[in-house]
């Protein structure tokens, strides 16, 4: 078991931030290395990589599609192009030419959607991505991934280079409390036990780790043990950490910040249901769009903040 | 065939170019022909707008653009990307008598297992550069290996045909938007002008015109042609290649359904194959 001590949960920064470091190294690692966006270079942190190497940097203008198309073009002609936007806009308004220009022929394009969730706050619904990772996850070959913060994002955009293939990577915007070790190993397909526990498994991806583990806290004081995972990679999931974490401690919940309908939850049920059966209860965005808030007050009035999830937590131990 | 057998069954020797324009005309009717056959073999398909852009294609292929069918991903060649994808049996007809593709099989088109599917799938054929079929998409995906050539300093042009039904579609004008704005002077639109649309008349569904003047704001250097004349081809292609700063938009003016008189100007054959007896008659004029 893991120390307490770990998790202060020391604020980091945002895992766009992150994404935007992460990929001017990665550029001065590889020439091929570019990044094209959609006039939101100052909110996606590209403007990084723009100043570094502006002649492998594309400003497309407010155009996704176009955007994502001339990305497909750039990854067969041996580029690695990272396309980035607020979420909702690089999977919504670019989701066809995600579909037929690069998922279709599996083209080696990365999408990087900044801005996921409702914690933008105060911009509201019409910039909310609720619906990013049911999306991506949708488009066979894609690879999926959710990092929690900035020390998953920054190990997972270089995997997203080292792997073949489309990926999408989710990013949040508010600053993001550190959850890993700096040295945490990370890989497309795994997911990280952050504490072990015996009576329930909370699996949480993005920022909602954070209230995982303070929830974990409350229930501690409770006497209930709880077992953490951080599931980053949606697509392809960690299907042998879902399986022990049903039969091992036989109650799982979820923990997103996405609508329930079509995010982390629905996977991880149908892993469970294809393994190891077991009571599973799911916190996220019900059927709605939320609306301007501050962050803070949304992730409460949505219901994803720890005590939601230490809620979520006891309903699924009085199914055991 | 798999993938890996159309590659192994690809030539070892330098397929025939020319720029004699008798030459290309036989090629174009030879092409003619295959695609009246392939889409009656498969009882669906889209003659009409394969067979206005034999001589785009032809022109093309066997006399302007550099390419390799012994090396499909020759890094210097000069792309070709459908953009309309449902004009695929001008491509694999093409390919076929370029060497890309196996030409016994042409007639497995839009049949299971075929590498021949319905649109062209970059699965299942290496040499395509992208998989279309969905519209609008070409335009942007061309732009973006135009902007790799440039980056890599290579030479290389990007020739992207579209539909004008097609550019009915948003995308297409935030393409021509970049293309313009960017200079991509290495890129190449030709739009088959031929005046039909799945339901109908281009004019009665959503006129394009001024549609020279469109491409002219967007900053493109326009050139306006008769899509079935090999020498204007051939000079519009020449143009495009000496202009610099700007893309080049070709509006080419072709009869839908050209060269089989009853196919010919005829908004039933955007999407339906001729029986057997129409395949007679059409093979009968091309002869």
């Amino acid at each position: 078991m893991e120390t307490k001590a770990k998790f202060e949960l020391k604020l980091g920064m945002a895992t766009r931030e992150a994404f935007g470091k992460a990929l001017v190294e990665a550029g001065r690692a590889n020439r091929n290395i570019m990044a094209l966006d959609a006039d939101l270079s100052k909110s996606t942190y590209t403007h990084l990589f723009a100043k570094e190497f502006p002649d492998r940097f594309v400003e497309c203008g407010i155009a996704e599609a176009n955007m994502m198309a001339i990305a497909a073009g750039l990854a067969s002609s041996g580029k690695i192009p990272f396309a980035a936007s607020f979420s909702c806009f690089a999977l919504n308004k670019g989701f066809e030419q995600l579909r037929v220009a690069v998922a279709y022929p599996k083209v080696n394009v990365k999408v990087v959607g900044t801005h996921s969730g409702i914690s933008i706050g105060e911009d509201g619904p019409s910039q909310m991505s609720i619906e990013d990772l049911g999306l991506a996850c949708s488009l066979p070959g894609f690879t999926v991934l959710s990092p929690a913060d900035e020390i998953a994002t920054r190990v997972l955009v270089h995997a997203a280079v080292a792997h073949i293939g489309p990926v999408f990577i989710r990013t949040g915007r508010p600053k993001a409390p550190v959850v890993h070790c700096p040295d945490q190993h990370f890989e497309i397909g795994g997911s990280v036990q952050l504490i072990d526990g015996v009576d329930l498994t909370i699996i949480a991806t993005g920022l909602l780790v954070a209230e995982a583990i303070r929830a974990q806290e409350m229930l501690e004081s409770e006497s209930i043990s709880v077992r953490v995972v951080d599931m980053y990679s949606i697509k392809p999931l960690d299907r042998a950490a879902i399986q022990r974490a049903a039969r091992e401690t036989g109650a799982i919940v979820v923990a997103e910040e996405h609508l329930v309908s079509t995010g982390l939850g629905v996977r991880v049920a149908q892993a469970v249901a294809e393994t190891h059966p077991c009571p599973m209860e799911f916190v996220g965005i019900q059927d709605t769009y939320a609306e301007s808030g501050t962050p803070d007050e949304l992730m409460a009035k949505y219901g994803l903040r720890a005590r939601d999830v230490a809620a979520a937590a006891k309903r699924v131990l009085a199914r055991k | 065939m798999n993938t890996e057998a159309a590659r192994l069954a690809l030539p070892t020797e330098e397929m025939k170019r020319t720029s004699d324009v008798q030459e290309l005309q036989a090629i174009a009717k030879q092409i003619r022909r295959e695609i009246v056959e392939m889409i009656t073999h498969a009882k669906s398909g889209h003659p009409g707008g394969s067979l206005s852009a034999v001589e785009i294609l032809v022109t093309l292929f066997f006399d302007v653009m550099r390419h390799d069918p012994r090396n499909p991903k020759w890094p210097d060649r000069d792309r070709f990307i459908l953009s309309k994808g449902h004009a695929a049996p001008v491509l694999y007809s093409v390919f076929a008598e370029c060497g890309y593709t196996p030409k016994d099989q042409l007639n497995s088109l839009r049949k299971l297992g075929s590498i021949y599917q319905g649109h062209p799938d970059a699965r299942f054929i290496p040499a395509l550069e992208a998989s279309t079929g969905s519209l609008g998409e070409g335009l942007s995906i061309g732009i973006g290996m135009a902007l790799a050539a440039k980056l890599d300093q290579r030479s290389a042009r990007t020739y992207v045909l579209l539909g004008d039904g097609e550019i009915q579609e948003g995308q297409i004008w935030e393409a021509a938007m970049f293309g313009g704005n960017r200079r991509v002077d290495n890129l190449i639109a030709i739009v088959d002008y031929n005046r039909i649309q799945l339901d109908g008349f281009v004019d009665d569904i959503m006129p394009l015109e001024p549609l020279t003047e469109k491409w002219r704001a967007f900053n493109w250097h326009v050139i306006e042609l008769d899509g079935h004349s090999i020498p204007a081809l051939q000079a519009a292609f020449a143009e495009a290649a000496a202009t610099q700063g700007k893309p080049t938009a070709i509006m080419a003016h072709t009869i839908k359904g050209q060269g089989v008189s009853f196919m010919e100007n005829n908004p039933k054959f955007h999407g339906v194959a001729p029986t057997q007896e129409e395949m007679q008659k059409a093979l009968a004029e091309l002869a």
